[in-house]
Order: structure tokens, then C-alpha cells, then sequence
């Protein structure tokens, strides 16, 4: 099953697999009708990869960022984070996993309102059993590196949206993931700010290594991503490597085809 | 996560976060409590007559009206139970995003539910102490206005008595009525709670 690197398309090919889904699927019935959010998705993402799914509303996206993230369960199908298949964890595995190994980014921040901005970023510290001091001299470090260093003790009504989802990445960095996941990050913020927060994005998966998988409609977001994963109707369609768009915008249709 | 570590345990950032919560949404939570506090203000004063009038039948008094008062306590038991089991289900249901986005952070099912049974412990003794010795007074002032009150020693037992049990019915109920829509949502996938819009 170890079908690990050597296909040329990745441009990670020494480092190992961190995310790996196979033949994922997820259906929701609503009354008669039947929804097949997910239908056999199987995808590798390589470590410290920058990857985008891109897809049309309703087509999945959101469905295979919460099984990805343990935040849901596939219907059919594993996910393996760290090749471990994260169904065989018990409810505190899986905390930890979500403590630890993944951060968690929102379309709409999710930020924790009672608590100030610095207090969001340590909470998961706090959760991981670090001190408090140590934790809040973490978060302040944090927070300066996302541009809020004047902005510790605001509360989540007093911020702005992109000031706001600085927080969150802030918070989601909080334990040193391995992986960033996010889910249209950028999706309730104007232009400028929507890039400010891809550049602030790209960034951490440059100078710290972080994996980031990112659903997203933002077309801003190609330039940066390794990876264009394009979903429709609950299956992968294609797979882009940033080598594809820059060497030919988009006349090498379908070049990375998954075929397990 | 769940063995304690150095500095702050479990218990101790569930305590802040608890305290926040109530800091912070103050006003919300003064609402959510009103509930209790005039389900249990109505549970008191009934059954601070149903005891008063037990110590010395009132002129009026009889039979009848002594049955009516059994009514009329348990009447105001069920008003509890729906009033506060309603004000507590609606705090818990308007907070599904938070559960869900904790639970992300890493958070336990254990540590969601326990912040909740705090902040619930905390409203239920507060709210359930006013309501209680609201109730108590409006019944003794009550009784004092048509007819006379019983020997103090007796009325302060009696109200010892029924103040008891008041707290005892509020604080139970606020705590039961909250911890479990909390562990409800604590256990479904976080990806569920998170969806949810109030
Ligand atoms: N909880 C749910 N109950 C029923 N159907 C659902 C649920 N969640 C998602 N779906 C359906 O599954 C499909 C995929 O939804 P998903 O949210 O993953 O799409 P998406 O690609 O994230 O869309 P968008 O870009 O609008 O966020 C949709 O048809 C949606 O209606
Ligand atoms: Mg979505």
C-alpha cells in the first residue's frame, strides 16, 4: 500500500507522506435525497507541501477538510495523519492529535469570544500542559509574528476580520502543528486583506515548515500553493503542480491525474 | 493531557474559563438566571404557606385550602423544572460553536462538560439564593398582611427548612438541565457542532 513518493509530480518526493486519505467517502441523506459529499477521494500530501483544494460550492471541499482534520468521520474509507489511521484512535487520541499535530483555520475565525486575543493563542498551550508564564510568552511571540504584537489583550468584538484570523493562525500555530488546515480562510475578508493573510500563510509554510492545506475559492491563493487539488461533485478531477502553471498556464490539462 | 501536568491542571483552566464566561457575558448570564430565580422564588413562597399554614392554621384555612397549596407546590415544580431546564438548554445550544472550536483546540469531552457544570453551579447557587429568600419573604410578608405569623423560632425553622430544599431543587436542576445538553454536544463530532447556527 506504501505508494510513497518517486511520482514526479510531487515536488517533495524525498520527505514522507503526513496526510494520506484513501477512498474516503462521506454521504448525507436528507430525506430521499442522497448527497455523496465525498466519493472515493484518495489523496498524499507531503510534508512542509503548500496545497490548495479548489472546487466549486457544494462540492466537498469543507466535507474532506473535517475528515481530514478528525473533525468528522468518513463514511468509507482512512485517513492516515503520520501514517497512523486516525478511526483507531480513542476520543483522547484523538485530542491529542487535535491538541498537537493539527491547527485549525476557519472561514468565519471561530475565535474564542471571552477570551482576549493572547488568551486564544495559549489556550491550546495551556491544553498541551505548559505554564502559564511560559504559555503566554509563547503567544505574545506568536502574535508578533502574525503582526498583532500591539493587540494581546483585545477581544476577539474588538478586532477585524483580517486582525481577527491573524488570532486564529496565531492560535492554530500554538503547539508547533505539523499541519495547517484551513477552510476558505480568506473567505470573509476583502481583497487586499484576503492576500495579506495568503502571503502571512505562505510565509509560515516557508520559514516554519508547517504543511498547509488550504480549501479555498480565492484564485489568489494559485500563485502560492504547491499543489492545485481540484474536487467536483466529491471526487479529485485534478491534481496541478505549481510547475504546471508556471510553465504553461493551463495548457497541460489533466497532467496530474490521480490513479490508484 | 488528562494526567496533571506542572502548572495549571484541567480543573484549574476549566475554573478560568468558566470565569470568564461568566465575567464576560454577564448580562446573558443574568438572564439565563432570572429563569431559576423566579422558578425557584415561586417553589419557596409555596412552600413557605403550605408550612406556615401547617404550623398554625390560618382563620380561613381548611381543608381545601390546604389541598390547593399540595397543588399549587407541585405546580410550581414542573414551572422549575420547564423554566430553568429552558433558560439553561437555550445558553448551552447558543455556545455549540465554542464546544466545537474547543474540541478543536484539543480540548476533552471532559474538560467542555466540566466548564459547563461549573459555570452552571455557580448560576444555579447565586440565582437559586435570591430566588429562595425572595420566595420565603414574599409568603411570611404575605401571611403577615392577612393574618398573624407564628412564633419566630418556629418561622425561622420552618424557613431553614424550605430555604433546603429550594436550593437544594435550584441548584440540582440548573446543573442537570445544563451539563446535559453540554455532554450532548461535547460528543458529537466537532465538525457537527461547529455547523450549528442559533
Ligand atoms: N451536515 C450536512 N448535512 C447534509 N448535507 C451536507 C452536510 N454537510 C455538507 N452537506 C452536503 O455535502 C455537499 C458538500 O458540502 P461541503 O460543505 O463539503 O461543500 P464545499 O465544497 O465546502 O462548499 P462551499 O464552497 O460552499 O463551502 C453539499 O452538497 C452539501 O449540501
Ligand atoms: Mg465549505
Amino acid at each position: 500500500m506504501n505508494s510513497a513518493a518517486a511520482d514526479g509530480q510531487v515536488p517533495h518526493h524525498e520527505s514522507e507522506l503526513i496526510v494520506r486519505t484513501r477512498d474516503v467517502a462521506k454521504t448525507y441523506v436528507l430525506g430521499e435525497h442522497v448527497v455523496r459529499a465525498l466519493d472515493g477521494v484518495s489523496l498524499d500530501v507531503h510534508r512542509g507541501e503548500y496545497v490548495s483544494i479548489m472546487g466549486p460550492s457544494g462540492s466537498g471541499k469543507s466535507t474532506l477538510f473535517n475528515v481530514i482534520g478528525g473533525l468528522d468521520k468518513p463514511d468509507k474509507g482512512s485517513v492516515y495523519i503520520n501514517e497512523v489511521d486516525i478511526a483507531q484512535l480513542t476520543p483522547s487520541e484523538l485530542a491529542f492529535l487535535r491538541c498537537h499535530t493539527i491547527g485549525y483555520i476557519f472561514q468565519t475565525f471561530n475565535l474564542i469570544q471571552v477570551r482576549t486575543a493572547l488568551e486564544n493563542v495559549t489556550l491550546p498551550m495551556l491544553f498541551a500542559g505548559m505554564n502559564a508564564e511560559e504559555a503566554d510568552e509563547k503567544g505574545a511571540q506568536l502574535l508578533d509574528a502574525v503582526g498583532l504584537g500591539e493587540r494581546l489583550h483585545h477581544r476577539p468584538t474588538e478586532l477585524s476580520g483580517g486582525q481577527q484570523q491573524r488570532v486564529a493562525i496565531a492560535r492554530a500555530l500554538a503547539n508547533a502543528p505539523a499541519i495547517l488546515l484551513a477552510d476558505e480562510p480568506t473567505g470573509n475578508l476583502d481583497l487586499r486583506t484576503g492576500k495579506e493573510i495568503i502571503e502571512l500563510l505562505r510565509r509560515l509554510n516557508d520559514e516554519r515548515g508547517v504543511t498547509i492545506i488550504s480549501a479555498t475559492h480565492d484564485l489568489k491563493m494559485l500563485d502560492v500553493s504547491d499543489r492545485i487539488v481540484y474536487i467536483r461533485d466529491g471526487q479529485i478531477a485534478k491534481i496541478e503542480t505549481r510547475g504546471d502553471l508556471e510553465l504553461s498556464l493551463g495548457s497541460v490539462e489533466g497532467i496530474g491525474e490521480e490513479k490508484w | 493531557m488528562s494526567s496533571t501536568k506542572r502548572k495549571p491542571t484541567m480543573l484549574e483552566i476549566a475554573f478560568a474559563q468558566a470565569v470568564k464566561s461568566i465575567y464576560v457575558r454577564f448580562w446573558r448570564q443574568v438572564a439565563a438566571a432570572l429563569g431559576v430565580v423566579l422558578g425557584i422564588a415561586f417553589f419557596a413562597s409555596v412552600r413557605t404557606s403550605q408550612a406556615l399554614t401547617h404550623l398554625a392554621p390560618s382563620g380561613t384555612a381548611d381543608a381545601e385550602w390546604a389541598t390547593r397549596l399540595n397543588w399549587l407546590s407541585a405546580l410550581s415544580l414542573v414551572m422549575c423544572l420547564v423554566g430553568i431546564s429552558n433558560s439553561m438548554l437555550m445558553s448551552v445550544t447558543e455556545r455549540y460553536r465554542e464546544i466545537g472550536t474547543l474540541k478543536c483546540l484539543g480540548a476533552s469531552d471532559r474538560f467542555v462538560v466540566f466548564v459547563f457544570f461549573l459555570e452552571a453551579l455557580v448560576l444555579g447557587v447565586l440565582a437559586s439564593l435570591v430566588g429562595t429568600i425572595l420566595g420565603i419573604g414574599v409568603a411570611i410578608g404575605a401571611r403577615a398582611i392577612s393574618d398573624s405569623v407564628p412564633d419566630a423560632p418556629d418561622v425561622i425553622l420552618a424557613a431553614l427548612r424550605v430555604g433546603g430544599i429550594s436550593m437544594l431543587v435550584g441548584v440540582a436542576l440548573t446543573v442537570v438541565a445544563s451539563v446535559l445538553p453540554a455532554m450532548q454536544a461535547a460528543r458529537m463530532p466537532a465538525a457537527a457542532a461547529l455547523r450549528v447556527e442559533v
